[in-house]
């Protein structure tokens, strides 16, 4: 009935940042419905986080729009966006290294329960559905690399997003856990939309409904995985050729 | 939230004891004992920003002043009663750090504390300026008989030592509680990660300014009830040593711990206590306590003992 | 007086002011650019020098016999190389031990600060003591005006200032000249840049950056000692004299743009002679006042400083 509900959860009109006399990204227009698994690819300094900065608010645009659930969110400090249902998770892993599982994750739970009830339930519940709850008391900066990539990923889980941006979430990770990791973001993908900054093509192929890949700040191809893989620009860009 | 009862148990404990020293302590240290509770409350209001935010002010004596202020100059000027001053000097003090913290908090790191400093500083500098109302360093006394409340004068030693333990043990039970709700974890979540944080969902800028607003009231209740159990109002509660000095008893007890603070402000005011007997340059021991703080335990007293034992003290 | 000769009169004491303020900023701006650490205690070593030029002048007058003049000229090169020493060792001591970090780093050096201040009052007791200047002829100013005969000189009553003020310009613009080229021409002034503009590279490239910054904290300490060597035949040395300018070279120095050279100095030029200019009409409480608000204030909404140029 809605817009919202048919039309794209979040789209950028000639979306455009620069830093001092470089292009970071170069008018990017760019939709992502309900219930895809978007992944974003390109090669390195191809723009992609400072595109997804853009997106969540931590980066201020040059020019352009970002709308998300049809409302224009293109001057809503980051903290507002997410506060709409994104969720963000960093690149480099950024927990609170000092504070208990369970309190990071609390965190993430409790903004969105009015007055604090079924805080615990829910904060276990994060935490068992990536495998951590027997550690809830531990301290997150005594975990594992892959461990704390796996809370980031519970802290956004939990704050219930309609929308779930990755930033390169496989990175560091042994095979076993990307298996793992994999077979989770699709269990995500039916409550969540996933935006997936991802290198490893093995991850995107398997995962991603649709791919879109960025070169040099634009937006140099899109489409399901078997037509980016064909595609010889994408390969040219790849490749250098 | 599970394992309530030890730190409850704790603290109750801790309250206790002090209404117990009270039938027990010598006249002198009943004295000390009542200064420290009332100084440790500044204390409290301190470690809200700086402990449990991570939010490094300079100033902070400017909002102990405000209170102190705040409620000294309508009772020596307009006559007001105590009753109606209090408040007052809290408010006034809540209103102040509004203001600051709403210019302060546009900085971070170095340019926050060099910020508060100055705003601390022009707030002295302008007590002294308005020396004929204020009369500036050399203050002024709250006549005994305007000293009380609710027809209790607070001049006397045993109602101010009571009243003292309540004004700490309220700021105390208020810390806890901020400490283990979830506005208090958004704060030590901010303390610990502020990009994190914001990334979170949170409006960082405006939990900070709870934090500063709610530390300035806590820190004017300090000073407006100083003036009022101690009777005497005068500038040096306005000057840098009174911003360092919170700091340092922070620092000492622990900062981010809900007693750290007490012990902080009991530990230093006895040991400059002493100091003083012996030399006049007594504000060396704070500066080497400081210094050795830094260097060698970072934590605080009680800091080290949670790091060491007590993983669950607030 | 007039209103023309009372400016001048009040611009010369500004830039003696001024003159030496350049000198204690610079060795805070220093310490700040390269360090990028505050350091709170830097008035102390202000404070300090102006004790040790006491000790030394007294003790080459008492005990040497020695013209004033030779006791002024060893207290201007002991009395900042004790200094430095002393900061040399604070460094390696305290701050080197913290990492630098700016929060702990500033809390360490106002332990430093009372540490340094208090011993001096146990050591050199609460007298503020003079020294004497080596000269200290008056000159008096002439002015011109255009009375009923035409154009005149007159020679206003007590409008004048003494050869020694002019020589503390004097000096510390050479001291200001010498600290440039040290900077700009030399290799540790080289090494110092280097440093300053990025600390993992030029540790990469094999400088010992912990020695760069115990030589850079000695000399930010040091110049800080040679303004109160100058200036304490003016003033008197006193334990407590180390607050005011402390206080004034930070507002220079983020007035400046923080760790702006350049800025520094012609911050410490505008708020030396305002400063002269300003108490003449105003009280000097509100001139401190005004002063400490629009540090705030500068910091708040123009962090670069008045001077400095926009980052992106």
């Amino acid at each position: 009935m809605t817009v919202a509900a048919s039309g794209p959860l979040l789209e950028t009109e000639g979306l455009t940042r620069r830093f001092g006399g470089l292009t970071a990204v170069d008018h990017v227009d760019f939709q992502l419905f309900p219930g895809e698994i978007r992944a974003l690819i390109g090669p390195n300094g191809a723009g992609k986080t400072t595109f997804v900065g853009l997106l969540s608010g931590r980066i201020p645009p040059s020019e352009g729009r970002v709308r998300f659930g049809g409302e224009d969110v293109t001057r809503l400090p980051a903290h507002a966006r997410m506060a709409r249902g994104m969720a963000y998770t960093f690149q480099i892993t950024s927990v609170f290294a000092n504070l208990s599982l369970f309190d990071n994750v609390a965190l993430a739970v409790q903004r969105r329960l009015a007055r604090g009830e079924g805080l615990e339930a829910e904060t276990m519940a994060a935490l068992d559905r990536v495998g951590l709850a027997g550690r809830a008391r531990q301290t997150a900066g005594d975990l594992s690399y892959g461990h704390q990539r796996l809370l980031e990923i519970a802290m956004g889980l939990a704050q219930r997003p309609r929308l779930l941006i990755l930033d390169e979430p496989t990175q560091g990770l042994s095979d076993g856990e990307i298996e793992g990791f994999k077979a989770l973001v699709r269990d995500v993908a039916a409550e969540a939309t996933v935006l997936l900054i991802e290198h490893n093509m093995d991850v995107v192929m398997s995962l991603a409904t649709r791919i879109t890949v960025l070169d040099m700040g634009a937006r140099l191809a899109e489409g399901d995985p078997a037509a980016i893989h064909a595609d010889a620009a994408v390969q040219r860009a790849y490749l250098g050729g | 939230m599970t394992g309530a009862a030890k730190p409850v148990g704790l603290h109750a404990l801790v309250l206790a004891i002090l209404l117990a020293l009270h039938f027990v302590l010598p006249d002198y240290h009943h004295g000390v004992l009542a200064r420290v509770l009332t100084l440790a409350t500044f204390a409290l209001g301190y470690n809200l920003m700086f402990g449990y935010t991570g939010l490094l002010s300079l100033g902070h004596a400017l909002f102990f002043a405000a209170g102190l202020y705040g409620l000294g100059m309508p009772m020596q000027h307009l006559g007001w009663s105590a009753e109606v001053a209090l408040p007052f000097g809290i408010a006034f003090a809540a209103l102040l750090a509004t203001g600051v913290g709403a210019l302060a908090l546009r900085t971070q790191g170095v340019a926050f504390m060099i910020v508060t400093l100055m705003f601390a500083q022009a707030g002295f500098l302008t007590l002294l300026y308005f020396n004929e109302f204020t009369r500036g360093d050399e203050g002024f006394v709250i006549a005994q008989e305007a000293r009380s409340l609710f027809g209790i004068s607070l001049a006397d030693a045993d109602a101010r030592y009571i009243a003292a333990l309540i004004l700490f043990a309220v700021a105390m039970i208020a810390t806890l509680i901020l400490v283990r709700s979830p506005a208090g974890r958004v704060l030590v979540a901010i303390r610990e990660n502020e990009e994190r944080a914001r990334m979170l969902g949170y409006d960082v800028a405006r939990y900070k300014l709870l934090a500063i607003v709610a530390s300035g009231a806590m820190c004017g209740a300090a000073g407006a009830a100083y003036g009022l159990l101690f009777g005497y109002v005068g500038a040096t509660f306005a000057s840098v040593q009174y911003s360092i000095l919170p700091l340092l008893w922070v620092l000492l007890g622990g900062a981010g711990t809900v007693l750290g603070p007490l012990i902080g402000t009991a530990f230093m005011t006895y040991l400059i206590d002493l100091g003083s007997g012996l030399t006049d340059a007594y504000m060396l021991l704070a500066g080497a306590a400081l210094v050795l703080l830094t260097l060698f335990a970072p934590a605080g007293l009680l800091g080290e003992v949670r790091k060491r034992w007590a993983g669950w003290l607030p | 007086m007039d209103f023309g000769p009372y400016l001048v009169f009040a611009s010369l004491e500004g830039a003696v002011l001024a003159a030496t303020l350049s000198l204690t900023a610079l060795g805070l701006s220093l310490v700040f650019g390269v360090m990028r650490v505050v350091n709170v205690a830097h008035g102390e070593f202000f404070m300090l020098g102006a004790v040790a030029a006491w000790f030394v002048s007294a003790l080459g007058g008492e005990a040497l016999g020695l013209p004033a003049w030779a006791g002024f000229a060893a207290a201007l090169v002991l009395a900042p190389a004790a200094v430095g020493a002393l900061a040399w060792a604070a460094d390696r001591a305290i701050l080197a031990r913290v990492g630098y970090d700016p929060e702990r780093t500033i809390v360490a050096t106002i332990g430093l600060l009372y540490i340094l201040q208090q011993l001096t009052l146990m050591g050199y007791g609460p007298e503020a003591r003079p020294v004497e200047p080596p000269f200290n002829a008056r000159i008096a100013l002439p002015w011109p005006e255009w009375g009923a005969d035409g154009f005149a000189w007159t020679w206003p009553w007590g409008f004048g200032t003494t050869s020694y003020k002019l020589f503390v310009i004097v000096a510390a613009a050479a001291l200001l000249m010498a600290v440039w080229a040290v900077l700009s021409r030399s290799r540790f002034g080289l090494i110092m840049r280097a440093t300053q503009y990025d600390r993992e590279t030029a540790q990469a490239f094999g400088i010992p950056v912990g020695k760069v910054y115990a030589w850079t904290f000695a000399l930010g300490a040091a110049l800080a000692a040679a303004a109160a060597v100058l200036i304490v035949p003016i003033q008197q040395a006193h334990y407590l004299m180390g607050g005011d300018p402390l206080l004034l070279s930070f507002i220079v120095v983020i007035i400046g743009g923080l760790g702006s050279l350049r800025g520094t100095v012609l911050a410490a030029l505008l708020i030396g002679m305002s400063d002269g200019v300003i108490s003449v009409f105003f009280s000097p409480t509100l001139a401190k006042i005004l002063a400490t608000l629009l540090v705030a204030l500068v910091l708040v909404f123009r962090p670069q400083g008045l001077f400095g140029a926009k980052t992106a």
